[in-house]
């Protein structure tokens, strides 16, 4: 039996605005095995962000269950909601802007170790602060710097020891890497793994870029417009691709081998608007093989153990 | 007209950056030509001196802090370095233009897009402002979006679009050289391909050469011709696609290669570089890269010049004239 460590049950989000309801997510199922990373991909937009914050309750989700552990965090009160976070963090996408910038790296690391009282004395503070910088690579001498001082990949690793400083069971990765460089973006990849293995964390992976979550997750989810269009162990979703959007988002990636010349799939036009869309499938005006089925929205269904798909032609065949 | 049909011939370019906190050596004697009709990857890290490289080949450097000195600098044949600065205004968008990175704050957000199409168009060519305006209509039609949205704003169009109106900006005179700066980084992936499949259509029908400068190696190997790959302002390896990208020669194209996600071999853990990029108001002696390099030995403190390792391969490593039967184990993978 597989240990699943957190269970989201028909999620979803609505924003209320003055030029109607913005469905940023809209019913979503998934969930992630201990000790593993769940991708959760798709483009600007399409919602990812706000799974992320809702898992942590950043977000009052609209409706859905949220099981940590078997526990719904939704229903969760202040108290309850504090430890709750500890067992659960953030990693931010910009290096840049998480990190205050009048303090300096310990009294980053440690605001969290104070904040939930794990230690008391200034020298158990200190010496945990120091343990985590070790963990995640930062030389003892950065101690009183300040983030300016700091290159993007040093600041990441900032912003990870904060998130380890607690000790958490889960992380919740937004966009990690994006605004590094391939070099130190290599770096940063290769550490979460690295605390994966050392702490048996989970991790839900959010980003654009497939390069980085085929090379990460364990399980790939594809969102578009706040739907998820289908879901599948990595290797399965990146070798059978079977939705159409799927399909056209792997064909887009520039790969670097030029011996590997692919036929590109251009897909039309630009993602719709999240504002009241229609109840027909949210891909279907973009989609080349859009037929009459489409005008209902798609039920995510299995089609091979563990590979689920959202599209009416996995009926049709 | 020169032999070899040369766009751009570039020979020594230096730009730095006098500053309070030191002097910046962005760019450190740098050579690039470019043939007619070809184009070219610049790829680096974050401060390789690539966008200087773009703004000193358009005269745009700010001076004061920046001073550029170069040997040669000619367009198509014209001297850029002799030209004054209404000389330069005439070329600027005419035989050379650039496109830049980030196409939400490239665009004036108080003339409509046909407005700042038009503009360019009128400036350089002996055509009325109507008939500019038309032609900006066409322009929009060509990259894609219908002509009637000229009398847009920039707010009214989303990014994807906004890149194509910088685009059709770009291109509404027909440059000989066309130098593109991370054109499609704030764009996403399915966006991006829309984007690269329409410059590489426009480009191949005006016969116009680029300078694409990227730090994505996929975006390099799907549009270029050729590669010059940026270390500390300078070009450390240069060649054809399968010169660079089969033949590796360079320690540092080589640990760029061995950072990037491999789609075919997920279960590796990435080789990163080893360090941080050094900084340029502190360059190390010799060989920049050397202190992050595996292969640096004594030879690397000595100034380095380029090796030709064929007609169109060269590479910027002491390593293979000092050190006989040197290679790197990526070049000795790809025979």
């Amino acid at each position: 039996m597989s240990d699943i460590i957190l269970e989201v049950d028909d999620l979803v989000k609505h924003f209320k605005t003055r030029r109607g309801t913005v469905r940023a997510v809209d019913g979503i199922d998934f969930s992630v095995e201990r000790g593993k990373t769940l991708g959760l991909v798709g483009e600007s937009g399409c919602g990812k962000t706000t799974v992320g914050r809702t898992i942590l309750r950043l977000i009052e989700p609209t409706s859905g269950r949220i099981l940590f552990e078997g526990r719904d965090i939704t229903k969760l009160h202040k108290s309850g909601l504090r430890s709750y976070r500890r067992e659960m963090q953030l990693i931010f996408q910009d290096p840049y802007s998480s990190l205050d910038p009048r303090k300096t790296v310990s009294q980053i690391i440690s605001e969290p170790i104070i904040a939930n009282k794990l230690f008391r004395s200034k020298r158990e503070v200190d010496d945990r602060v120091a343990e985590l910088m070790a963990t995640v690579g930062l030389a003892g001498r950065l101690f009183n710097s300040y983030p300016h001082e700091l290159d993007g990949g040093r600041r990441q690793r900032v912003g990870i020891a904060r998130a380890l400083a607690v000790e958490p069971k889960f992380i919740v990765c937004d966009e990690p890497v994006s605004a590094l460089d391939v070099s130190i973006q290599a770096q940063i990849l290769n550490l979460l793994k690295e605390l994966q293995m050392l702490f048996g964390l989970s991790y839900i992976f959010i980003t654009h870029d497939l390069s980085v979550v085929h090379h990460i997750s364990d399980e790939v989810a594809v969102m578009y417009l706040g739907k998820i269009v289908e879901k599948a162990p990595t290797e399965e979703l990146f070798e059978n691709p079977l939705h159409p959007y799927t399909k056209a988002l792997l064909s887009a990636i520039p790969i670097p081998d030029i011996r590997h010349k692919r036929e590109r799939i251009l897909i039309r036009g630009e993602v719709a608007s999240p504002i009241d869309p229609p109840p027909e499938c949210r891909f279907a005006r973009r989609c080349d093989h859009a037929f009459d089925a489409c005008k209902e929205h798609p039920e995510l269904r299995e089609v091979s153990p563990g590979h689920l798909v959202a599209c009416h032609l996995m009926d049709s065949q | 007209m020169n032999e070899k049909d040369l766009v751009l011939d570039l020979k020594n370019l230096v730009v730095r950056y006098e500053t309070e906190g030191g002097i910046v050596r962005a760019v450190n004697g740098l050579d690039l030509q470019i043939r007619r009709g070809t184009s070219v990857g610049l790829v680096g890290e974050t401060g390789a001196g690539k966008t200087t490289t773009a703004l000193a080949l358009l005269r745009l450097v700010p001076d004061p802090p920046g001073v550029v000195e170069c040997e040669r600098m000619e367009l198509d044949g014209h001297d850029l370095l002799s030209m004054s600065e209404s000389e330069l205004e005439k070329i600027r968008g005419k035989d050379i233009s650039m496109i830049f990175q980030d196409p939400m704050t490239a665009l004036n957000p108080v003339f409509t897009v046909g407005e700042q199409i038009a503009e360019s168009i009128y400036l350089h060519e002996d055509v009325s402002y109507a008939e500019a305006q038309k032609r900006a209509a066409e322009m929009l039609e060509m990259v894609g979006i219908p002509g009637e949205r000229a009398a847009e704003y920039p707010f009214q169009f989303s990014g994807g679009m906004k890149q194509r109106v910088v685009i059709a900006i770009a291109l509404a005179c027909r440059p000989k050289l066309l130098i593109a700066d991370e054109p499609t980084t704030a764009l996403d992936v399915t966006i991006q391909a829309q984007v690269l499949d329409l410059m590489q259509n426009l480009r191949r029908q005006y016969q116009t050469s680029l300078i694409m400068i990227t730090h994505d190696l996929g975006i390099v190997a799907e549009i270029c011709d050729e590669v010059a790959v940026m270390y500390a302002g300078n070009i450390v390896e240069k060649g054809t696609l399968e010169d660079v990208f089969l033949r590796t020669k360079h320690p540092y194209t080589e640990g760029l290669f061995n950072s990037i996600p491999y789609i075919k071999d997920r279960r590796a853990m990435l080789t990163p570089i080893y360090g941080l990029p050094p900084d340029p108001t502190r360059l190390p002696e010799g060989c920049a890269f050397r202190p992050r390099c595996p292969y640096a030995g004594d030879d690397c403190t000595q100034p380095q010049t380029a090796h030709r390792i064929s007609d169109t391969h060269y590479v910027r490593c002491s390593a293979y004239y000092s050190r006989p039967g040197f290679h790197i184990k990526r070049g000795a993978d790809n025979p």
